[in-house]
């Protein structure tokens, strides 16, 4: 059953659920930080729009400046606010930021460790029409494994807003993911948003199998769940929005209740969230888990939902990873 | 900014040529570094952190500070050894360059060593950097200036004219690159590798105000930093022509020494030059 206490969107498994696309917790975000600190700048590559920094850039036009389709000077030049004592976001698509100016990134702000925020928007297949050259699949991966750096994947629209307002208040290099597409609103102002902390969405009573979960299919997983409510299997579904640093404590647990796991994202399999909870279970708790996303392959143009169902992570391929891993224990 | 008079001139002279000995003993107990760009550009860093810089060396992170931001990274043993006679920290620190456990890492990093101001090495990424702490600058409405020592091998980096670009359309005035002209990099020469020129018109087209000088001529550097100052929506760009090596007439305009330190052998014969002021004066200076 859903966690009450979360306070989550009590619509959620209703047909007409609002819909609303992840990034635009971004742009309500960093107005909501524009208006409270002097201190929040902002830069876009030419994609001020589908970014949603916008509205940002209409208000604090001084706070704002366009560089042109250039990620790797975006990221450097906010390197330099960085360290001079701004907080800059920095915001494209994550095919080329942190993809095209990943040692821009490396070197100057992850090493340098400079108070740069890294927005990368049009995560996953999701993406739809424009293909794999602007899916990114591979962002989580890259950006967890640079020393200093934070990585947060919201699984709404309201907790993106949260996620970048968190952002703001931690002194370092984060990087945030947003997918492109209208997706459903699953938590409600209410909810809470720790960095670093998992929160347990969807709860049973004899569960045998822990999801765990991030980005816009933490939806798909509560409709899993849900289904598989009615075939006698309870499981956990855990909104692992903090990829790093990794809420170990709370993955051990889920580990621990259930004995087997199953990880979604809409991110290659490799190196991505489920490997980060891998990390953790193989060192503290060995366990058998199925991973749910991209088997090392790039996407295609389509509609967003049919290259979800295509490339094995729709609420079906969650289910059967389910079933499959509790043959497994 | 003040001139230079004739006795800071014949101190300044000293420091310079005390920087150059401190390099190459630093590159000969380090058993590996870069030997041309730092003895090439020993005269404006001298110049920057003596005359130039409104700096203090007790106190790094004084908000009001001038940054001298070091783009070409490989250059460090004459910022580090710039930043130990200045007085950021102890002279015998510099012998611990490229050692395990040395604040004097083999490209800088900030936040290990005082007077650092960015973390560099990768070329190309310096400008950027510097062009962010100018925005911060501007943005803050303080007096504090930008400089960007750059190296002219590095303009092969896309990154580099990004930053060109968004300098001339901000108009950043409070940012001064002096980019260090020797014609050499790693596989040879600038202008065989990759051609460059003419860098002054590319600069100039891309709205930034051009100075050409001497790069081992300390008081035409303070002038064209002057003139930097006083230029009104502009970023400027000072060229300064410099001879790679310079000082030790063996490793002088030969991009062989770009990327090597001296053995022992070379560096008793580069120290023997140095102390000797080219074999002007009989006896070794210490």
């Amino acid at each position: 059953m859903l966690n009450n206490k979360l306070k989550l969107n009590p619509k959620i498994f209703d047909p007409d659920i609002p819909e609303v696309p992840i990034r635009n917790g971004f742009g309500e975000g960093l107005l909501f930080l524009g208006d409270r600190n002097a201190n929040v700048i902002v830069l876009s590559a030419d994609l001020t729009e589908s970014t949603r920094t916008e509205s940002f850039a209409k208000k604090f036009p001084d706070r704002h400046f366009e560089v042109g389709v250039a990620e790797q000077n975006m990221a450097t030049v906010a390197a330099g606010l960085g360290i001079s004592g701004k907080i800059p976001f920095i915001a494209s698509y994550a095919t080329f930021s942190p993809g095209r100016n990943y040692e821009q990134i490396r070197t100057t702000i992850a090493y340098n460790n400079a108070n740069v925020k890294i927005a990368g928007h049009h995560a996953g297949v999701s993406v739809g029409p424009d293909g794999a050259t602007h899916q990114a699949t591979e962002d989580i991966a890259i950006m967890r494994v640079m020393p200093n750096m934070k990585v947060f994947v919201p699984c709404d629209a309201i907790e993106a807003k949260k996620a970048t307002i968190a952002a703001a208040s931690i002194d370092g290099p984060v990087y945030l993911r947003f997918a492109r597409e209208k997706s459903a609103v699953v938590t409600t102002e209410e909810t809470p948003f720790t960095p670093g902390k998992i929160d347990l969405f969807w709860d049973s009573r004899k569960p045998q199998v822990a999801i765990i979960v991030c980005g816009l299919l933490v939806y798909k997983a509560l409709l899993a769940a849900k289904e598989l409510e009615k075939e006698k299997i309870g499981v956990l579904v855990l909104n692992n929005h903090s990829i790093k640093p990794v809420d170990e404590k709370t993955i051990m647990k889920a580990a621990e209740r259930t004995g087997a796991i199953v990880t979604v994202e809409e991110h290659q399999v490799a190196g991505g969230m489920g490997s980060a909870v891998a990390e953790v279970l193989a060192k503290h708790h060995p366990a058998p888990i199925e991973f749910v996303g991209m088997r090392d392959t790039f996407g295609e143009s389509g509609p967003p939902e049919a290259l979800i169902e295509k490339y094995g992570m729709s609420v079906e391929d969650i289910k059967t990873a389910v079933k499959k891993v509790i043959l497994r224990k | 900014m003040v001139p230079i008079h004739d006795e800071k001139l014949k101190y300044l002279e000293e420091t310079a040529n005390k920087i150059r000995e401190k390099i190459i003993e630093m590159l000969l107990e380090a058993g590996s570094g870069h030997s041309a760009g730092p003895l090439g550009m020993a005269d404006v860093f001298t110049a920057f952190y003596f005359h130039i810089l409104r700096h203090d060396p007790k106190n790094p992170l004084w908000p009001d500070r001038d940054r001298l931001v070091l783009s070409n990274g490989h250059i460090c043993p004459v910022l580090y050894a710039s930043l130990a006679y200045a007085g950021y920290f102890p002279l015998e620190e510099l012998m611990t360059l490229r050692k395990i456990n040395s604040r004097l890492q083999g490209h800088p990093h900030r936040g290990t060593l005082p007077g650092i101001e960015t973390t560099s090495g990768p070329l190309g990424s310096g400008l950027s950097q510097a062009i962010g702490m100018a925005l911060t600058a501007r943005l803050d409405k303080k007096k504090y200036r930008i400089y960007c020592l750059m190296s002219d091998g590095e303009h092969d980096e896309g990154n580099v004219w990004e930053a060109v670009l968004f300098a001339g359309k901000n108009k950043l005035s409070n940012l001064t690159v002096v980019m260090d002209r020797n014609n050499i990099q790693i596989d040879g020469f600038t202008e065989n590798v990759m051609p460059l020129e003419p860098l002054r018109e590319k600069y100039e087209s891309f709205n930034w105000h051009v100075l050409e000088i001497d790069g081992h001529n300390m008081e035409q550097l303070v002038d064209a930093v002057s003139e930097a100052e006083a230029i009104y929506e502009k970023p400027t760009l000072i060229i300064a022509h410099t001879i790679p090596g310079k000082g030790v007439s063996f490793m002088e305009n030969d991009f062989n020494w770009h990327g090597k330190p001296p053995n022992k052998e070379e560096a008793k014969e580069a120290l023997h030059e140095l102390r000797t002021l080219g074999r002007r004066i009989q006896s070794e200076h210490e």
